[in-house]
């Protein structure tokens, strides 16, 4: 199904996903920079701002125009909702050990970009939980740290959402051509005021994302990242990326895909205990402790876990790549490291 | 979330081993835990301390399970100094067991508490079982009078550090491998212990001509879920708590080989 919407199309989509008793997360404006809130509606959506990013760069900026889903992933990921950064597990009592209930809510995330949808893919295989309903936004402006095209990841929205939408600002006004990836998704949209999609709509929208991959502001190398890392494991290039690396992990909190938790034991005074999990990163000392000291003691081994582990290994432990080319980690990284531009050094290096 | 919730077991019998080592004989509250196999591994809980990952240290076959526990951190420190009676939160089993199909003459050799993931090997009917085990001092030695009373099992121990007390070998694990008689082709190698020593055990092993397959090493990383979510027990492409803690041989060499991995 295949239909476009105007503004007051996409708060009548909020609404309609609220009135389903759904919680709708979307991209709000604050403390200068789009970050992810509940929505109350089209008017809480950061209409007219977009981002700069670079390396160790991340600026909001006023646009020409009033788009709503104007701007590159910003700090926040849908991570934090799926998987939020501290979730109760169990209590512990003298009677005994009890689940503590997951009581997320029936979330409906709104304007999810095609890296980020990837993501929500990746993520969800491992850690699970309910589905979220998805309405994704194409990406018509990718950003500078942005390599989704090279991942496989965009800027068309892959598979995993309910409603893509595409947004586009012209001469005939402000709307959103949006296509139904299920029939839950088509089901809301019926129930949404909207008018039927001409062939020139579709033909529009799929121009505006054709050209955005010819925007990107980085691409990963076209090599076997899976290969190189696991030849690369002694190369002297880690330690060239640890004479910058301050270890201080921004990298996996910003990371739509890192999962990692430590798991932990607070005690109340009358003898009852909560264990719980919490975001944690594999660039802190302790991550890696095992009686006697940690394994990854220097920074140069720490970076080489995070990026072998994001571009390689995932691929042996869960058949796909860990990275999706939103390039948040470029952006949050306070010494702006590179992803890409260490895969092609790391490759580079290999040279005779 | 039922898989982060243990099952309550309850300390029926615990055994001094050494100095710093206890053998703890846990029974179930109410509901049990599907069997474990030798070199599995559960969490043990010591309540409002935390969890640690303990391989099973014997399978008596009666609903019970056999720890052995070094005291090492604030939660080996507990659950080794938890009295019978003491209800400790059991998850499990988790991880890869030791390969023995088709295993004829089965080579055990061990480190330290490394012998406590292998002592229920010990019992499985090979055509011949040799056991090499070693330990920094005569006093951290574990199941002496055990070992001693095995009739099928030809046992070598050997220590770091003699005394007047010691009468047996002084030296690493190593040595006695270079010497004693083994047939390489009927030989099945079960390794445990630290790093350094599995690696030169196993390249003393393949020296003497038995296959890198038939070589099984059993390694560690710290591991916080048992399940394969919380990420800490990656090893390259292991996730050891799945993937491990049992792992042949030529998929471990490249591994340890890597520094900091």
């Amino acid at each position: 199904m295949q239909v476009v919407l105007d503004l007051d199309g996409l708060d009548a989509l909020i609404g309609v996903l609220r009135q389903d008793g759904r919680v709708v997360v979307g991209p709000v404006l604050r403390d200068d920079a789009i970050t992810l809130a509940e929505l109350g509606s089209a008017a809480d959506l950061p209409s007219g701002w977009g981002v700069g990013t670079g390396p160790g760069h991340y600026r909001v900026r006023r646009r020409q125009d009033t788009a709503v889903f104007g701007h590159s992933a910003g700090p926040q990921s849908w991570k934090r909702f799926l998987h939020p950064p501290r979730r109760a597990l169990i209590s512990s009592d003298p009677a005994g050990f009890h689940p503590v209930e997951d009581n997320a809510p029936d979330y409906a995330f709104l304007g999810v970009r095609p890296c980020d949808l990837a993501a929500i893919t990746k993520l969800r295989q491992i850690v699970g939980g309910r589905a979220p309903f998805v309405v994704a936004a194409q990406c018509t402006e990718p950003g500078e740290v942005c390599f989704c095209a090279s991942m496989g990841c965009g800027p068309a929205a892959g598979s995993g959402y309910d409603i893509a939408l595409t947004e586009r600002i012209d001469s005939t006004g402000h709307r959103f051509l949006a296509t139904s990836g299920t029939g839950e998704g088509a089901e809301v949209l019926a129930r949404v005021p909207a008018r039927a999609a001409s062939p020139d709509d579709v033909a529009l929208a799929e121009q505006d994302v054709e050209a955005a991959a010819n925007r990107m502001g980085r691409a990963m190398p076209e090599l076997d990242l899976r290969d190189l890392l696991a030849r690369n494991r002694d190369s002297a290039h880690w330690e060239a990326v640890a004479e910058r690396c301050l270890t201080c992990g921004n990298c996996t909190m910003v990371c739509p895909t890192c999962f990692c938790v430590s798991v932990e034991d607070t005690t109340d005074l009358d003898g009852n205990a909560e264990r719980s999990q919490r975001w944690a990163s594999c660039f802190e000392i302790d991550f890696s402790y095992l009686h006697g000291g940690a394994v990854r003691t220097s920074g140069a081994s720490r970076y080489r876990q995070w990026m072998t582990h994001k571009l390689g290994t995932w691929h042996d432990q869960f058949g796909t790549s860990g990275c999706v080319g939103c390039g948040r980690c470029i952006a949050w990284c306070p010494a702006g490291i590179d992803i890409t531009e260490e895969a092609a050094a790391l490759a580079g290096s290999e040279q005779p | 979330m039922t898989t982060w919730t243990p099952t309550p077991y309850q300390v029926v019998t615990r055994t001094v081993e050494t100095h710093d080592s206890v053998t703890l004989v846990l029974r179930p509250v109410a509901e049990s835990l599907p069997a474990f196999s030798p070199g599995q591994f559960a969490m043990l809980y010591a309540h409002g301390i935390g969890e640690v990952p303990i391989s099973i240290s014997g399978i008596p076959g009666d609903g019970t399970l056999v720890h052995t526990i070094r005291a090492v951190g604030a939660v080996s420190r507990a659950l080794h100094d938890a009295g019978p009676g003491t209800v400790i939160g059991v998850r499990g089993p988790f991880g890869t067991a030791w390969q023995l199909d088709g295993a004829e003459d089965l080579l055990v050799v061990a480190g330290g508490i490394g012998l406590a993931p292998l002592r229920p090997v010990l019992g499985h009917p090979a055509k011949r079982t040799v056991l090499v085990a070693g330990a920094r001092t005569r006093q951290d030695l574990l199941y002496q009078d055990e070992l001693a009373g095995l009739s099928d099992v030809d046992v070598v121990l050997t220590v770091d550090h003699g005394d007047h007390d010691w009468h047996g070998r002084v030296g690493f694990v190593t040595e006695p491998l270079a010497s004693i008689p083994l047939d390489p082709d009927r030989t099945t190698a079960l390794l445990c212990g630290p790093e350094p020593m599995m690696r030169f055990c196993a390249r003393t092993l393949l020296g003497r001509g038995v296959r890198a397959e038939r070589i099984q090493v059993s390694l560690e990383r710290n591991m916080q879920c048992g399940i394969g979510l919380c990420g800490h027990c990656q090893l390259g492409p292991l996730l050891l708590c799945r993937d491990g803690p049992v792992t042949g041989y030529p998929t471990a060499e490249p591994l340890l080989l890597a520094k900091e991995l």
